[in-house]
Protein backbone atom coordinates (compact mmCIF):
# COMPACT_ATOMS: atom_id res chain seq x y z
CA UNK A 1 0.00 0.00 0.00
CA UNK A 2 0.74 3.09 -0.96
CA UNK A 3 -0.70 6.83 0.52
CA UNK A 4 -0.65 10.24 -0.47
CA UNK A 5 -2.00 13.37 1.25
CA UNK A 6 -3.19 16.57 -0.47
CA UNK A 7 -2.23 19.52 2.03
CA UNK A 8 -3.89 21.67 0.14
CA UNK A 9 -7.18 19.68 0.60
CA UNK A 10 -5.95 18.91 4.40
CA UNK A 11 -8.32 20.90 6.80
CA UNK A 12 -5.97 20.36 9.60
CA UNK A 13 -9.10 18.57 11.77
CA UNK A 14 -6.53 15.68 13.17
CA UNK A 15 -8.29 12.53 12.42
CA UNK A 16 -5.66 10.78 10.79
CA UNK A 17 -2.98 11.18 13.50
CA UNK A 18 -5.49 10.08 16.07
CA UNK A 19 -5.94 7.00 13.94
CA UNK A 20 -2.44 5.85 12.84
CA UNK A 21 -0.27 8.33 14.63
CA UNK A 22 2.91 6.59 13.46
CA UNK A 23 1.68 6.97 9.65
CA UNK A 24 0.47 10.71 10.18
CA UNK A 25 1.43 14.07 11.67
CA UNK A 26 0.28 17.70 11.86
CA UNK A 27 2.92 20.69 10.97
CA UNK A 28 3.42 22.24 14.04
CA UNK A 29 3.17 25.88 11.80
CA UNK A 30 -0.46 25.45 10.59
CA UNK A 31 -1.53 21.94 11.70
CA UNK A 32 -1.65 20.39 8.28
CA UNK A 33 -0.86 16.34 7.46
CA UNK A 34 2.35 15.20 7.14
CA UNK A 35 2.89 12.37 5.72
CA UNK A 36 5.31 9.76 7.75
CA UNK A 37 5.42 6.72 6.33
CA UNK A 38 4.33 7.01 2.63
CA UNK A 39 4.44 3.03 2.66
CA UNK A 40 3.06 1.90 5.75
CA UNK A 41 3.83 -1.57 6.93
CA UNK A 42 1.09 -4.50 6.27
CA UNK A 43 -0.11 -4.12 10.56
CA UNK A 44 -0.68 -0.46 9.93
CA UNK A 45 -3.08 -1.30 6.82
CA UNK A 46 -6.58 -1.39 8.56
CA UNK A 47 -5.65 2.16 10.57
CA UNK A 48 -4.41 4.09 7.04
CA UNK A 49 -7.94 2.82 5.70
CA UNK A 50 -9.74 3.83 8.69
CA UNK A 51 -8.20 7.63 8.24
CA UNK A 52 -8.41 7.55 4.48
CA UNK A 53 -12.28 6.80 4.98
CA UNK A 54 -13.07 9.51 8.02
CA UNK A 55 -10.16 12.43 6.55
CA UNK A 56 -13.34 15.10 6.10
CA UNK A 57 -11.13 16.62 3.44
CA UNK A 58 -10.71 13.85 0.89
CA UNK A 59 -7.15 14.50 1.33
CA UNK A 60 -5.70 11.21 2.17
CA UNK A 61 -5.49 8.64 -1.22
CA UNK A 62 -4.49 4.71 -1.19
CA UNK A 63 -2.60 3.31 -3.66
CA UNK A 64 -3.28 -0.52 -3.22
CA UNK A 65 -1.81 -3.46 -4.62
CA UNK A 66 1.84 -2.31 -4.10
CA UNK B 1 -37.60 21.89 -5.78
CA UNK B 2 -39.80 24.34 -7.31
CA UNK B 3 -40.69 27.83 -5.97
CA UNK B 4 -44.68 26.81 -6.00
CA UNK B 5 -44.41 23.97 -3.85
CA UNK B 6 -45.69 23.65 -0.30
CA UNK B 7 -42.61 24.04 1.50
CA UNK B 8 -42.49 21.60 4.64
CA UNK B 9 -40.88 23.87 8.45
CA UNK B 10 -38.18 22.91 9.80
CA UNK B 11 -37.53 21.49 12.72
CA UNK B 12 -38.99 18.60 11.22
CA UNK B 13 -41.21 16.16 13.23
CA UNK B 14 -40.31 13.31 15.31
CA UNK B 15 -41.85 10.19 17.16
CA UNK B 16 -39.57 10.75 20.33
CA UNK B 17 -36.76 12.70 21.41
CA UNK B 18 -33.80 10.45 20.31
CA UNK B 19 -36.06 9.52 16.93
CA UNK B 20 -34.88 11.05 13.30
CA UNK B 21 -38.06 12.05 11.41
CA UNK B 22 -39.72 9.58 9.09
CA UNK B 23 -39.40 12.32 6.08
CA UNK B 24 -35.78 11.80 5.61
CA UNK B 25 -35.53 8.23 4.01
CA UNK B 26 -38.35 9.47 1.93
CA UNK B 27 -36.59 12.69 0.78
CA UNK B 28 -33.73 11.03 0.08
CA UNK B 29 -35.09 8.46 -1.77
CA UNK B 30 -37.44 10.71 -4.03
CA UNK B 31 -36.67 14.38 -3.13
CA UNK B 32 -32.84 14.85 -2.40
CA UNK B 33 -33.35 18.61 -2.81
CA UNK B 34 -36.72 19.65 -1.24
CA UNK B 35 -37.80 23.22 -0.52
CA UNK B 36 -38.53 24.01 3.18
CA UNK B 37 -39.70 27.33 5.28
CA UNK B 38 -37.19 28.20 8.54
CA UNK B 39 -38.64 29.92 11.39
CA UNK B 40 -38.30 33.39 10.02
CA UNK B 41 -40.35 32.02 7.23
CA UNK B 42 -37.43 32.44 4.36
CA UNK B 43 -37.36 29.57 1.92
CA UNK B 44 -34.26 27.15 1.98
CA UNK B 45 -32.96 24.13 -0.34
CA UNK B 46 -33.24 21.15 2.07
CA UNK B 47 -30.92 18.44 1.01
CA UNK B 48 -30.68 15.00 2.60
CA UNK B 49 -28.15 12.67 0.90
CA UNK B 50 -24.85 12.26 1.64
CA UNK B 51 -23.25 12.34 -1.46
CA UNK B 52 -24.66 15.83 -2.28
CA UNK B 53 -23.95 17.24 1.10
CA UNK B 54 -20.03 16.28 0.80
CA UNK B 55 -19.94 17.80 -2.56
CA UNK B 56 -21.55 20.93 -1.46
CA UNK B 57 -19.31 21.69 1.35
CA UNK B 58 -16.34 20.66 -0.01
CA UNK B 59 -16.83 23.00 -2.84
CA UNK B 60 -14.95 25.99 -2.13
CA UNK B 61 -16.91 28.46 -3.44
CA UNK B 62 -19.45 28.11 -0.84
CA UNK B 63 -19.99 29.32 2.92
CA UNK B 64 -21.83 29.95 5.41
CA UNK B 65 -24.63 33.11 4.68
CA UNK B 66 -23.28 36.28 6.39
CA UNK B 67 -25.31 39.73 6.41
CA UNK B 68 -23.42 41.03 3.23
CA UNK B 69 -25.31 37.95 1.42
CA UNK B 70 -28.13 39.75 0.39
CA UNK B 71 -31.36 37.74 -0.25
CA UNK B 72 -29.85 34.88 2.52
CA UNK B 73 -32.27 33.17 4.56
CA UNK B 74 -32.19 33.67 8.05
CA UNK B 75 -32.95 31.33 10.77
CA UNK B 76 -34.91 33.64 13.22
CA UNK B 77 -37.24 36.16 12.62
CA UNK B 78 -35.85 39.45 12.48
CA UNK B 79 -34.15 40.67 16.23
CA UNK B 80 -34.49 37.02 18.03
CA UNK B 81 -31.46 35.20 18.31
CA UNK B 82 -28.90 37.57 19.12
CA UNK B 83 -25.55 38.12 17.18
CA UNK B 84 -25.00 34.47 16.21
CA UNK B 85 -28.27 33.52 14.61
CA UNK B 86 -28.53 36.67 12.60
CA UNK B 87 -25.36 36.29 9.99
CA UNK B 88 -22.15 36.74 11.68
CA UNK B 89 -21.86 40.60 11.71
CA UNK B 90 -20.58 40.85 15.35
CA UNK B 91 -18.01 37.42 14.81
CA UNK B 92 -14.60 39.18 12.67
CA UNK B 93 -13.66 36.05 11.64
CA UNK B 94 -13.53 35.75 7.95
CA UNK B 95 -15.66 32.93 6.00
CA UNK B 96 -14.16 32.18 3.04
CA UNK B 97 -11.13 32.56 0.92
CA UNK B 98 -7.39 33.30 1.82
CA UNK B 99 -8.32 35.49 4.85
CA UNK B 100 -10.44 32.23 6.52
CA UNK B 101 -7.43 29.72 5.10
CA UNK B 102 -4.67 31.96 7.48
CA UNK B 103 -7.42 32.64 10.18
CA UNK B 104 -8.28 28.51 10.47
CA UNK B 105 -4.43 27.61 10.25
CA UNK B 106 -3.06 30.22 12.67
CA UNK B 107 -6.11 28.70 15.06
CA UNK B 108 -5.86 24.54 13.96
CA UNK B 109 -2.58 24.73 15.21
CA UNK B 110 -3.53 24.72 18.48
CA UNK B 111 -5.78 22.27 18.28
CA UNK B 112 -4.01 19.75 16.41
CA UNK B 113 -4.60 15.65 17.56
CA UNK B 114 -1.02 16.15 19.50
CA UNK B 115 -2.35 19.51 21.72
CA UNK B 116 -6.01 17.79 22.41
CA UNK B 117 -3.92 14.88 23.33
CA UNK B 118 -1.70 16.93 25.68
CA UNK B 119 -4.65 18.00 27.23
CA UNK B 120 -6.37 14.68 27.85
CA UNK B 121 -4.98 14.51 31.70
CA UNK B 122 -6.71 17.75 32.27
CA UNK B 123 -9.63 16.66 31.00
CA UNK B 124 -10.20 13.53 33.29
CA UNK B 125 -9.51 15.55 36.04
CA UNK B 126 -12.38 18.04 35.39
CA UNK B 127 -14.47 15.36 34.53
CA UNK B 128 -13.49 13.61 37.72
CA UNK B 129 -14.49 16.09 39.98
CA UNK B 130 -17.25 17.03 38.05
CA UNK B 131 -18.85 13.49 38.75
CA UNK B 132 -18.21 14.23 42.46
CA UNK B 133 -20.50 17.06 42.25
CA UNK B 134 -23.14 14.74 40.47
CA UNK B 135 -22.93 12.27 43.74
CA UNK B 136 -22.11 14.97 46.39
CA UNK B 137 -25.77 16.78 44.88
CA UNK B 138 -27.73 13.26 45.33
CA UNK B 139 -29.95 11.42 43.13
CA UNK B 140 -31.58 11.22 40.26
CA UNK B 141 -29.19 13.79 39.27
CA UNK B 142 -29.18 15.87 35.90
CA UNK B 143 -26.31 14.89 33.73
CA UNK B 144 -26.69 17.17 31.48
CA UNK B 145 -25.97 20.28 34.13
CA UNK B 146 -23.84 18.86 36.02
CA UNK B 147 -21.09 17.78 33.80
CA UNK B 148 -22.69 17.84 29.99
CA UNK B 149 -22.75 21.89 30.44
CA UNK B 150 -19.79 22.43 32.72
CA UNK B 151 -17.09 20.65 30.89
CA UNK B 152 -16.65 22.29 27.67
CA UNK B 153 -16.87 25.57 28.69
CA UNK B 154 -13.67 24.69 31.43
CA UNK B 155 -11.96 23.00 28.66
CA UNK B 156 -12.16 26.18 26.56
CA UNK B 157 -11.03 28.39 29.26
CA UNK B 158 -8.22 25.91 30.02
CA UNK B 159 -7.24 26.13 26.20
CA UNK B 160 -7.81 30.42 26.08
CA UNK B 161 -5.66 30.95 29.48
CA UNK B 162 -8.96 32.37 31.16
CA UNK B 163 -8.63 31.77 34.95
CA UNK B 164 -10.49 28.60 36.66
CA UNK B 165 -12.70 31.19 39.05
CA UNK B 166 -13.78 32.86 35.43
CA UNK B 167 -15.19 29.27 34.08
CA UNK B 168 -18.80 30.43 35.29
CA UNK B 169 -18.94 33.75 33.80
CA UNK B 170 -17.86 31.79 30.98
CA UNK B 171 -20.63 29.78 30.97
CA UNK B 172 -22.98 32.57 31.27
CA UNK B 173 -22.60 34.52 28.54
CA UNK B 174 -22.10 31.40 26.06
CA UNK B 175 -25.64 30.37 27.05
CA UNK B 176 -26.76 34.11 26.64
CA UNK B 177 -25.26 33.94 22.85
CA UNK B 178 -26.84 31.05 22.00
CA UNK B 179 -30.11 30.37 24.05
CA UNK B 180 -32.59 32.50 21.98
CA UNK B 181 -35.49 30.75 23.68
CA UNK B 182 -34.00 31.62 27.70
CA UNK B 183 -32.46 34.88 27.03
CA UNK B 184 -34.17 38.12 25.45
CA UNK B 185 -31.94 40.22 22.61
CA UNK B 186 -30.73 43.47 25.44
CA UNK B 187 -29.37 40.23 27.36
CA UNK B 188 -27.55 38.59 24.57
CA UNK B 189 -26.12 42.04 23.72
CA UNK B 190 -25.35 42.77 27.17
CA UNK B 191 -23.43 39.64 27.25
CA UNK B 192 -21.20 40.48 24.64
CA UNK B 193 -20.33 43.87 25.80
CA UNK B 194 -19.04 41.58 28.87
CA UNK B 195 -17.55 39.56 27.11
CA UNK B 196 -15.55 41.84 24.68
CA UNK B 197 -14.28 43.65 27.87
CA UNK B 198 -13.16 40.83 29.29
CA UNK B 199 -11.55 39.29 26.52
CA UNK B 200 -9.50 42.90 25.92
CA UNK B 201 -8.21 42.82 29.41
CA UNK B 202 -7.44 39.15 29.24
CA UNK B 203 -5.45 39.70 25.72
CA UNK B 204 -3.28 42.58 27.63
CA UNK B 205 -2.72 40.63 30.25
CA UNK B 206 -1.09 37.78 28.22
CA UNK B 207 0.75 41.02 26.12
CA UNK B 208 2.25 41.64 29.33
CA UNK B 209 2.84 38.30 30.81
CA UNK B 210 2.50 35.33 28.06
CA UNK B 211 1.83 31.77 29.13
CA UNK B 212 1.45 28.49 26.97
CA UNK B 213 -2.49 29.24 25.95
CA UNK B 214 -3.49 29.63 22.63
CA UNK B 215 -4.19 33.79 22.82
CA UNK B 216 -0.64 33.93 24.63
CA UNK B 217 0.60 32.22 21.10
CA UNK B 218 -1.21 33.62 19.26
CA UNK B 219 0.00 37.19 20.14
CA UNK B 220 3.66 35.68 20.12
CA UNK B 221 3.23 34.15 16.43
CA UNK B 222 2.50 37.96 15.53
CA UNK B 223 5.58 39.64 17.59
CA UNK B 224 7.84 37.14 16.09
CA UNK B 225 7.74 38.67 12.60
CA UNK B 226 5.08 36.30 11.35
CA UNK B 227 1.67 37.73 10.59
CA UNK B 228 -0.33 37.80 14.09
CA UNK B 229 -4.11 38.33 14.73
CA UNK B 230 -5.08 41.78 15.57
CA UNK B 231 -6.54 42.40 18.69
CA UNK B 232 -9.94 42.33 17.44
CA UNK B 233 -9.61 38.70 15.68
CA UNK B 234 -8.03 37.69 18.70
CA UNK B 235 -11.49 38.64 20.51
CA UNK B 236 -13.51 36.82 17.64
CA UNK B 237 -11.38 34.04 18.01
CA UNK B 238 -12.16 33.76 21.88
CA UNK B 239 -15.64 34.41 20.61
CA UNK B 240 -15.79 32.32 18.14
CA UNK B 241 -14.45 29.33 20.08
CA UNK B 242 -16.76 29.67 22.81
CA UNK B 243 -19.87 29.87 20.61
CA UNK B 244 -18.95 26.95 18.33
CA UNK B 245 -17.53 24.70 21.13
CA UNK B 246 -19.77 24.78 24.08
CA UNK B 247 -23.52 24.01 23.59
CA UNK B 248 -22.73 21.89 20.66
CA UNK B 249 -20.48 19.34 23.02
CA UNK B 250 -22.61 20.11 26.19
CA UNK B 251 -25.78 18.78 24.30
CA UNK B 252 -24.14 16.60 22.56
CA UNK B 253 -22.57 15.07 26.16
CA UNK B 254 -26.10 14.77 27.74
CA UNK B 255 -27.23 13.28 24.08
CA UNK B 256 -24.69 10.93 24.33
CA UNK B 257 -25.12 9.41 27.43
CA UNK B 258 -29.08 9.09 26.83
CA UNK B 259 -28.45 7.17 23.91
CA UNK B 260 -26.53 4.90 25.56
CA UNK B 261 -28.49 4.23 28.33
CA UNK B 262 -31.94 4.45 26.11
CA UNK B 263 -31.12 0.97 25.37
CA UNK B 264 -29.02 -0.45 28.61
CA UNK B 265 -27.45 -3.03 26.49
CA UNK B 266 -25.48 -1.11 25.01
CA UNK B 267 -24.60 0.64 28.05
CA UNK B 268 -23.64 -3.20 28.97
CA UNK B 269 -21.48 -3.83 26.08
CA UNK B 270 -18.99 -0.40 27.03
CA UNK B 271 -19.05 -1.83 30.45
CA UNK B 272 -17.62 -5.20 29.12
CA UNK B 273 -15.46 -3.76 26.53
CA UNK B 274 -14.11 -0.31 27.75
CA UNK B 275 -11.80 -0.32 23.96
CA UNK B 276 -15.11 0.25 22.27
CA UNK B 277 -14.86 4.09 23.53
CA UNK B 278 -13.57 5.44 20.11
CA UNK B 279 -15.74 3.75 17.91
CA UNK B 280 -19.18 4.01 20.15
CA UNK B 281 -17.90 7.91 20.24
CA UNK B 282 -17.97 7.91 16.63
CA UNK B 283 -21.11 6.16 16.06
CA UNK B 284 -22.93 8.48 18.70
CA UNK B 285 -22.06 11.28 16.47
CA UNK B 286 -23.75 9.91 13.55
CA UNK B 287 -26.76 8.68 15.45
CA UNK B 288 -27.63 11.62 16.82
CA UNK B 289 -30.94 12.93 14.98
CA UNK B 290 -31.65 16.08 17.13
CA UNK B 291 -28.25 17.82 15.68
CA UNK B 292 -30.47 21.53 15.30
CA UNK B 293 -31.03 22.54 11.62
CA UNK B 294 -27.98 21.47 9.95
CA UNK B 295 -25.35 23.77 8.29
CA UNK B 296 -26.37 26.50 6.16
CA UNK B 297 -24.72 27.96 3.05
CA UNK B 298 -24.79 30.73 0.63
CA UNK B 299 -24.74 30.25 -3.14
CA UNK B 300 -22.85 32.98 -4.78
CA UNK B 301 -23.54 31.60 -8.34
CA UNK B 302 -25.75 28.57 -10.20
CA UNK B 303 -24.67 24.80 -8.92
CA UNK B 304 -25.62 22.09 -9.80
CA UNK B 305 -26.30 19.41 -6.76
CA UNK B 306 -27.75 15.93 -7.11
CA UNK B 307 -28.87 16.72 -11.01
CA UNK B 308 -30.94 19.47 -10.41
CA UNK B 309 -29.83 23.11 -10.91
CA UNK B 310 -29.68 25.23 -7.99
CA UNK B 311 -29.76 29.04 -8.83
CA UNK B 312 -27.12 31.43 -7.58
CA UNK B 313 -28.93 33.58 -4.48
CA UNK B 314 -30.61 30.38 -2.96
CA UNK B 315 -29.52 29.39 0.75
CA UNK B 316 -28.93 25.55 1.53
CA UNK B 317 -29.32 23.71 4.92
CA UNK B 318 -27.69 20.71 4.67
CA UNK B 319 -29.15 17.86 7.29
CA UNK B 320 -26.06 16.21 8.31
CA UNK B 321 -27.85 13.74 10.57
CA UNK B 322 -30.49 12.70 7.39
CA UNK B 323 -26.86 12.13 5.07
CA UNK B 324 -25.60 10.12 8.12
CA UNK B 325 -28.49 7.93 8.24
CA UNK B 326 -28.21 7.23 4.33
CA UNK B 327 -28.26 3.47 3.31
CA UNK B 328 -25.82 4.22 0.07
CA UNK B 329 -23.39 4.85 2.27
CA UNK B 330 -23.94 3.23 6.14
CA UNK B 331 -24.67 -0.56 6.11
CA UNK B 332 -27.64 -0.71 8.26
CA UNK B 333 -27.93 2.96 8.49
CA UNK B 334 -30.98 2.55 11.30
CA UNK B 335 -29.21 0.68 13.35
CA UNK B 336 -26.52 1.82 16.17
CA UNK B 337 -23.15 -0.21 15.68
CA UNK B 338 -20.99 0.89 18.70
CA UNK B 339 -18.03 -1.04 16.76
CA UNK B 340 -18.68 0.51 13.38
CA UNK B 341 -15.39 1.86 11.50
CA UNK B 342 -15.04 3.40 9.47
CA UNK B 343 -17.35 5.88 10.51
CA UNK B 344 -16.98 8.48 8.06
CA UNK B 345 -20.14 10.48 9.53
CA UNK B 346 -20.39 13.97 8.66
CA UNK B 347 -21.39 15.29 11.86
CA UNK B 348 -18.84 17.59 11.81
CA UNK B 349 -19.09 18.84 8.65
CA UNK B 350 -16.83 18.54 5.86
CA UNK B 351 -14.39 20.34 3.54
CA UNK B 352 -12.83 23.55 4.39
CA UNK B 353 -14.90 24.57 7.05
CA UNK B 354 -15.14 20.95 8.67
CA UNK B 355 -15.23 21.17 12.51
CA UNK B 356 -11.94 22.59 13.51
CA UNK B 357 -12.29 21.75 16.96
CA UNK B 358 -13.37 18.05 16.19
CA UNK B 359 -10.74 16.42 18.13
CA UNK B 360 -11.50 18.21 21.17
CA UNK B 361 -14.63 17.12 21.01
CA UNK B 362 -14.09 13.59 20.73
CA UNK B 363 -11.33 13.55 23.18
CA UNK B 364 -13.97 15.42 25.15
CA UNK B 365 -16.60 12.83 24.51
CA UNK B 366 -14.32 9.77 25.16
CA UNK B 367 -13.47 11.13 28.82
CA UNK B 368 -16.78 11.36 29.44
CA UNK B 369 -17.79 8.32 28.31
CA UNK B 370 -14.91 6.53 29.94
CA UNK B 371 -15.30 8.15 33.21
CA UNK B 372 -18.85 7.76 33.57
CA UNK B 373 -18.45 3.71 32.76
CA UNK B 374 -15.60 3.74 36.02
CA UNK B 375 -16.99 5.77 38.17
CA UNK B 376 -21.12 4.66 38.08
CA UNK B 377 -20.96 1.75 36.15
CA UNK B 378 -24.76 1.44 37.24
CA UNK B 379 -25.74 4.66 35.70
CA UNK B 380 -29.09 4.11 34.08
CA UNK B 381 -31.94 7.08 32.92
CA UNK B 382 -34.46 8.08 35.63
CA UNK B 383 -37.34 8.78 33.27
CA UNK B 384 -38.67 6.98 30.59
CA UNK B 385 -36.84 7.65 27.26
CA UNK B 386 -40.37 9.27 26.00
CA UNK B 387 -40.16 11.79 28.67
CA UNK B 388 -36.75 13.30 27.59
CA UNK B 389 -37.66 16.90 26.22
CA UNK B 390 -35.76 18.19 23.64
CA UNK B 391 -34.13 21.50 23.52
CA UNK B 392 -36.22 24.34 21.17
CA UNK B 393 -32.73 26.14 20.42
CA UNK B 394 -32.79 27.23 17.14
CA UNK B 395 -29.05 26.49 16.00
CA UNK B 396 -28.14 23.86 18.54
CA UNK B 397 -29.87 20.31 18.93
CA UNK B 398 -30.13 18.98 22.70
CA UNK B 399 -32.26 17.50 25.62
CA UNK B 400 -33.65 19.87 27.93
CA UNK B 401 -32.33 17.55 31.25
CA UNK B 402 -30.96 14.30 31.54
CA UNK B 403 -32.36 12.48 34.50
CA UNK B 404 -29.92 9.70 35.74
CA UNK B 405 -29.56 7.15 38.60
CA UNK B 406 -26.81 5.08 39.59
C1 LIG C 1 -19.81 17.63 19.48
C2 LIG C 1 -19.45 18.88 19.36
C3 LIG C 1 -19.35 19.63 18.07
C4 LIG C 1 -20.08 19.51 16.91
C5 LIG C 1 -21.22 18.54 16.63
C6 LIG C 1 -19.55 20.49 15.98
C7 LIG C 1 -20.00 20.63 14.67
C8 LIG C 1 -19.49 21.53 13.77
C9 LIG C 1 -19.92 21.65 12.39
C10 LIG C 1 -20.99 20.81 11.72
C11 LIG C 1 -19.19 22.64 11.81
C12 LIG C 1 -19.24 23.09 10.35
C13 LIG C 1 -20.08 24.29 10.15
C14 LIG C 1 -20.18 24.66 8.69
O1 LIG C 1 -19.66 23.95 7.83
O2 LIG C 1 -20.78 25.70 8.41
C15 LIG C 1 -18.31 23.17 12.83
C16 LIG C 1 -17.43 24.21 12.64
C17 LIG C 1 -16.58 24.70 13.61
N1 LIG C 1 -16.38 24.17 14.87
FE1 LIG C 1 -17.38 22.60 15.69
N2 LIG C 1 -18.53 21.18 16.57
C18 LIG C 1 -18.37 20.69 17.84
C19 LIG C 1 -17.43 21.10 18.79
C20 LIG C 1 -16.48 22.10 18.57
C21 LIG C 1 -15.47 22.50 19.53
C22 LIG C 1 -15.23 21.86 20.88
C23 LIG C 1 -14.78 23.55 18.96
C24 LIG C 1 -13.62 24.36 19.46
C25 LIG C 1 -13.37 24.68 20.66
C26 LIG C 1 -15.36 23.79 17.64
C27 LIG C 1 -14.93 24.76 16.77
C28 LIG C 1 -15.41 24.94 15.50
C29 LIG C 1 -14.99 26.01 14.63
C30 LIG C 1 -13.95 27.07 14.95
C31 LIG C 1 -15.72 25.87 13.44
C32 LIG C 1 -15.67 26.78 12.21
C33 LIG C 1 -14.72 26.24 11.19
C34 LIG C 1 -14.69 27.04 9.91
O3 LIG C 1 -15.67 27.68 9.55
O4 LIG C 1 -13.64 27.01 9.26
N3 LIG C 1 -16.39 22.89 17.44
N4 LIG C 1 -18.49 22.46 14.01
S1 LIG D 1 -7.77 13.71 8.55
FE1 LIG D 1 -7.60 14.65 6.54
S2 LIG D 1 -8.07 16.78 6.90
FE2 LIG D 1 -7.63 15.90 8.87
S3 LIG D 1 -5.45 16.30 9.20
FE3 LIG D 1 -5.64 14.29 8.29
S4 LIG D 1 -5.44 14.69 6.11
FE4 LIG D 1 -5.87 16.63 7.04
Amino acid sequence: MKVSVDEAKCCGAGQCVLLAPEVFDQRDEDGIVVLLTPEPSPDQHSDVREAAAVCPASAITLHDGS
Amino acid sequence: MSPNEPAMRLPLPTDGPLEAPAEWQELRRKCPVATVELPSGDKAAYLTRYDDIKALLSDPRFARPTDRDEGAARIAPEGAGGPVANGDSSIAIATQGEEHLRWRRHVGKYLTAKRVTALRPGMVAIVESLVDDLVEQGQPGDLKATVGFPLPVYVICDLLGAPAEDRDRFSYWSDAFLNVSRYSTEEAQASYGEFARYMSELIAAKRAEPGDDLISNLIKDGTEGGEGLSDELLLSTGMGLLVAGHETTANMIGKMVSMLLADRTRWERLLDDPSLVRTAVDEVLRFDANFGFGVRRYLGEDVEVGGELLPGGTTVVCALSAANRDEQVFADAAEMDLTRAPNPHMTFGAGPHACLGQSLARTELQVVLEVLLRRLPTLRLAVPVEELQRVEGLLVGGLRTVPVRW
